[in-house]
């Protein structure tokens, strides 16, 4: 019992989609760990299903076994899981007014663009946004293909030169979060970092602090 | 009631009298076997040979691939692992994926299917002896390329996806993403190759009276795996075609700039790349089916079943490639419907797992030491399937797609789903391969450490990825919390490694040291036993015929060794075996197969300079290099062994075939028709490519064009109607031959059209198509031109031969020669001549 949260501290961490700072990624979260206790499951009863094997021998209807348990069964789990997929997946999707905020990537560097105190304000790696609402992530690149994650906000979106998309983030507390690229991008990829820092409502749009003006 | 309606209704199959065995050995052996010493090796057209050599030559593979998962494990043992500087870390990520992708486990496979299928459907070789020693050259060839660049530091390093556009020439400019591009599609010619084969041996060559719905379930296994080679891989091969046709003339396909697409290359790439799991898949669970109920000693539970999930998994992993793409941006409906088809694919996985554990709750099943794998396998695989429902659960897989999660599952489901059942695989027919007795002790201390240290290494992985740690990083300096879960997972790699060398021992011992091994030592019923161990050249002096197969191998054995099934012996010093009906197995007729030669060889090392010459960006002269590949296959054909539908020769008491067909079809024709199966995936995956482009990619749009749509529609239609009165012609040429005439005429006529067919496609393409480096929409068209191009041309070498056929007063009356083959082919021409305008015309509609 101990063991419990000593390995879920050692789950901690700024990169650490098991310690979610907003609601997507606390969905997501909370999929994930119903998910994993299912396959846990799952795997327990195929292991002693395949212990009990080592019995007697046994009369085996065979239709039970192939289609009972093999399309059957898995059907049952699989429906409950595409549902909760679904459920989730409109939660976390993009609906309904944002804040839209532009993150434009290139070998090996992000640009953000958000709203300032007067217009478009750009930043070199540090992305601004207001806590407690969603934002939109515009998301576009120069080159090849990256992709736009930080892991405690919720999932990643490609960008892909050429097109642009979307992906809604949101976070509960003010604060400064970590993100990466996460699609593998040539020479630099594991350096091409950046940080989102998330702002008091009441202090938004944040002060400049020496950002280049657009 | 002739003997062959006796076949077909089952009654005992008409035997032939005993023979002495030794003797009908002898004169078997004499006509069967390899020319002696290494250039026997070179001119083995062996089935045997083959298969073991490419079963050896993919743990060579292997080796190499996991000395570069060492080297990768050893730099992310630390954070700042100061080991291998970055570009080097690259390519050696990509190379481990592409070698043990493409050089370890299909060719494994290959090499499995080819050793056993012969000798579990009861005949003496393939189909295409020649094609099977072709692709192991090729494979040999594009692997030592890929080889040779990655020690000369120029290998590829894109990652084994090779996403545009990093792989372009732009971000890629050195020759390393030429190399991927060009040794795997040389590599892919085996691959094709072994489909062909597998596909026409199992459908053509079982013993008289097996019937498709009572062979072995490792054959339905290998006809699916077949099928979804021939169609998966050509998807590959045109993306690399084009990818290799941007980076080395400029053809913008996958250039956002002029509106080429990088996410053409993602669907191209995963239109291949998702089938290609279920194609490493089958054959695993192929052995699967065939060692656990014979270990538990019992019949599999649900045979039919299980064939049904064969077909359903065929026909389901072709619509799960986007869930590969769940990231990059696709409309939500999309995401649900391919997310729903990805997690339905678990259902036919879950009906054989549950048919395996009914066998085994049916029977008593032996702990030996395929067993021990098959456990292995279970506890992993299934991790491994389930971890990989959860990545189709799309919510889940935007925060796990590119990490270290991705890297645990995969790893699960390939060395759960794979390489442990190929391990019980080689453990359970070592003894036939070898003729010899394992050691006791090493094949137990391997797969415990491979157990351990795969679950070690991988298992922590999974949270690894969960605390964000993303793949494709040499270095973690800034995220000291996942310092011991990598340094975890790089000691127990280590203990894998250790497996998996004692493992390879374990082989190479027990095939230089093992005691004797008994035939049969599993007691196994399939035909496969029913042989000596190792098994002679010729495999069965005689073919067992529907009472042998019933009885038996242990039954069998003897009385097919006495030369009491079918066409006993080689009485007339030719290779023959016997071609079936594809549904019931019916004899038809026997096919002579070709002496040993050098053939397949040469011609690899013709299409290994044409290899060359492209990397090293010689286009002219290379386009040269292709007269000796055109001159070696027109050897080819030419040296194939004639039958002769008038000489009869005595099967069975009572049963006399022709060694040609008098109707239906030959072993080459459904050669034929399975090549252009695949050229058709590969045509129809061009034409997605055509449709993509115009109307999905958002890139720039296409500059006007045509100049003037009034010649290009008059252009067209004088080609296609030069084709079609071709086809007429070749029509009439075959009818006059069949029915004993001298087709001259028509045959110069057919020949002529095609010709200037093709001088009338190329003069229009050359004066009324745009410079294709335009734009990505004159690109693909001047593709589809080019590839219709192409298939004029051969199509026009097709008429050359069936000329000089007749000029050399071959065949004579009454046989069709190439007439056949060549009409078939020219049918297919004509058809995406016709297709490929119409999508032209489409296009410009369309802009
Ligand atoms: C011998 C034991 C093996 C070890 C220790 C191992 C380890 C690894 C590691 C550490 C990575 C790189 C993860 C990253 O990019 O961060 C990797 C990637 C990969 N491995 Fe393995 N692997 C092994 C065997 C295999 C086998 C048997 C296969 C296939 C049959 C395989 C297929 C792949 C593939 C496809 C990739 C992805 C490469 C890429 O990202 O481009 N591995 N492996
Ligand atoms: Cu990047
Ligand atoms: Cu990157």
């Amino acid at each position: 019992m101990l063991a419990v949260p000593l390995i879920l501290a050692g789950c901690q961490g700024p990169l650490s989609t098991l310690s979610p700072a907003g609601p997507i990624a606390q969905d997501i979260a909370w999929l994930l760990w119903a998910m994993l206790a299912g396959a846990a499951a799952l795997t327990l009863l195929v292991l002693v299903l395949v212990a009990a094997g080592f019995g007697p021998p046994r009369d085996v209807p065979e239709t039970r076994w192939t289609f009972g348990l093999g399309v059957a069964f898995s059907l049952v789990v699989l429906t409950a899981t595409l549902a909760a997929a679904l459920w989730v997946g409109e939660r976390i999707l993009p609906h309904g007014p944002a804040l839209e905020v532009r993150a434009h990537a290139r070998q090996w560097s992000w640009t953000f663009t958000y709203p300032g105190p007067d217009g478009p304000v750009q930043a070199e790696g540090i992305l601004h946004i207001p806590a407690g609402q969603p934002v939109d992530v515009l998301i576009t690149a120069e080159d090849v293909i990256h992709s736009f994650w930080v892991p405690q906000f919720g999932g990643k979106m490609d960008a892909i030169p050429g097109r642009q998309n979307r992906l809604r983030i949101e976070v509960a507390q003010p604060g400064t979060y970590e993100g990466l690229c996460a699609e593998f991008c040539g020479l630099e990829h594991a350096t091409m970092r950046f940080q989102v820092i998330a702002h008091d409502p009441a202090d938004w749009p944040p002060p400049r602090v020496g950002e280049a003006r657009l | 009631m002739t003997a062959r309606d006796a076949v077909a209704a089952g009654a005992p199959a008409p035997e032939n009298p005993p023979r002495r065995a030794l003797a009908l050995h002898r004169e078997l052996d004499r006509v069967w076997r390899n020319d002696p010493g290494l250039w026997g090796q070179v001119t083995s057209l062996s089935h045997s040979t083959l298969g073991l050599r490419f079963m050896g030559t993919a743990f060579v593979f292997f080796g190499i691939g996991g000395l570069l998962a060492m080297l990768i494990r050893s730099q992310l043992a630390t954070p700042d692992g100061a080991f291998l500087d970055t570009a080097l870390y690259n390519q050696i990520f990509t190379m481990h994926g592409s070698i043990m992708m493409f050089l370890f486990a299909i060719p494994l496979l290959e090499g499995l299917a080819m050793y056993l299928l012969p000798k579990m459907l009861g005949t003496r070789d393939l189909a295409f002896p020649r094609l099977s020693a072709f692709g192991y050259w090729c494979y040999l060839l594009g692997g030592t390329i890929l080889i040779i660049a990655l020690l000369a530091g120029v290998a590829p390093g894109e990652g084994w996806f090779m996403y545009t556009p990093l792989s372009g020439r732009t971000y890629s400019p050195g020759v390393n993403a030429d190399v991927w591009l060009l040794g795997v599609t040389f590599v892919e010619i085996s691959a094709l190759s072994a489909a062909i084969e597998l596909m026409v041996s199992i459908l053509r060559l079982r013993a008289p009276g097996m019937k498709l719905t009572q062979m072995p379930l490792f054959a339905w296994y290998m006809l699916g795996t077949a099928a979804m080679m021939l169609a998966g891989f050509p998807p590959l091969i045109l993306g690399s075609v084009l990818l290799e046709m941007e980076r080395a003339f400029g053809w913008p396909f996958f250039d956002p700039a002029r509106g080429g697409d990088p996410l053409l290359w993602q669907h191209l790439f995963w239109l291949f790349g998702h089938p290609e799991v279920y194609i490493i898949f089958l054959p695993a669970a192929g052995v699967l089916s065939t060692v656990i109920p014979v270990l538990c000693r019992t019949r599999i539970v649900g045979y039919g079943a299980v064939v049904a999930a064969i077909l359903g998994m065929v026909f389901l992993s072709f619509g799960l490639w986007v869930h590969h793409m769940f990231t990059v941006g696709i409309p939500h409906l999309a995401l649900a419907f391919f997310s729903a088809a990805s997690m339905l694919v678990a259902v036919p996985t879950a009906v054989q797992i549950f048919a395996w554990i009914g066998t085994m709750w049916r029977g008593r099943p032996e702990l030996k030491m395929p067993m021990w794998y098959v456990l292995g396998f279970f506890l992993t695989f299934v991790m491994g399937g389930l971890t990989g429902v959860m990545l189709a659960v799309v919510p889940f897989n935007w925060q796990a797609h590119d990490t270290a999660f991705v890297t645990a599952h995969l790893h699960y489901v390939l060395i759960g789903g794979f390489v442990f059942p190929m391990m019980a695989g080689v453990t359970w027919w070592m003894p036939m391969m070898s003729g010899r007795r394992r050691i006791r002790g090493l094949g137990e201390a391997a797969f415990w450490l491979v157990l351990i240290g795969f679950h070690g290494t991988f298992f922590i992985m999974h949270l690894t990825g969960l605390m964000g740690m993303p793949r494709r990083v040499p270095t973690y300096p800034d995220n000291p919390e996942w310092v011991w879960l990598n340094l975890t997972s790089s000691f127990f790699s280590f203990v894998m490694t250790i497996g998996f060398a004692l493992f390879l021992m374990d082989i190479v011992l027990q095939a230089l040291l093992g005691k004797r091994s008994p035939r049969n030592p599993w007691r196994a019923p399939t035909l496969d036993w029913a042989l000596a161990v190792p098994p002679p050249t010729y495999n069965f002096a005689s073919l067992p015929g529907a009472a042998l197969q019933a009885a038996g191998a242990i039954e069998a054995m003897l009385p097919l060794a006495r030369g009491e099934g079918f066409l006993p012996g080689a009485p007339r010093g030719r290779r023959e075996i016997l071609v079936t009906s594809v549904g019931t197995a019916r004899p038809e007729h026997v096919a002579v197969l070709p002496f040993n030669s050098a053939l397949p060889f040469v011609l690899a090392l013709a299409i290994c300079g044409f290899v060359l010459l492209m990397l090293a960006g010689f286009y002219e002269i290379a386009v040269l290099a292709l007269i000796p590949v055109v001159g070696l296959i027109w050897m080819w054909v030419r040296r194939a062994p004639a039958g002769n539908d008038r000489e009869e020769i005595d099967v069975a008491a009572g049963l006399r075939l022709p060694t040609r067909p008098r109707s239906g079809t030959t072993l080459t024709l459904s050669g034929l028709q399975c090549l252009l199966f695949a050229d058709g995936t590969f045509f129809a995956s061009l034409l997605f490519g055509l449709a993509y482009l115009s109307l999905v990619s958002p890139g720039a749009p296409m500059p006007a064009w045509p100049p003037d749509a009034r010649i290009l529609a008059a252009g067209a239609a004088a080609v296609l109607a030069l084709l079609a009165t071709g086809a007429v012609c070749t029509q009439r040429a075959l009818s006059r031959s069949e029915a004993g005439g001298r087709p001259s005429a028509s045959l110069i006529a057919a020949a002529t059209l095609v010709f200037v067919a093709l001088l009338a496609l190329v003069s229009q393409a050359i004066w009324q198509l745009p410079d294709p480096t335009r734009h990505a929409g004159d690109a693909v068209r001047a593709a589809i031109i080019a590839y219709v191009g192409l298939h004029v041309a051969v199509s026009a070498v097709f008429g050359a031969y069936a000329l000089d056929q007749a000029r050399r007063g071959e065949p004579p009356p009454c046989r069709s020669g190439a007439l056949r083959s060549w009409r078939l082919w020219h049918g297919y021409t004509l058809a995406v001549a016709a297709l490929g305008m119409a999508g032209i015309w489409a296009q410009a509609a369309a802009a």
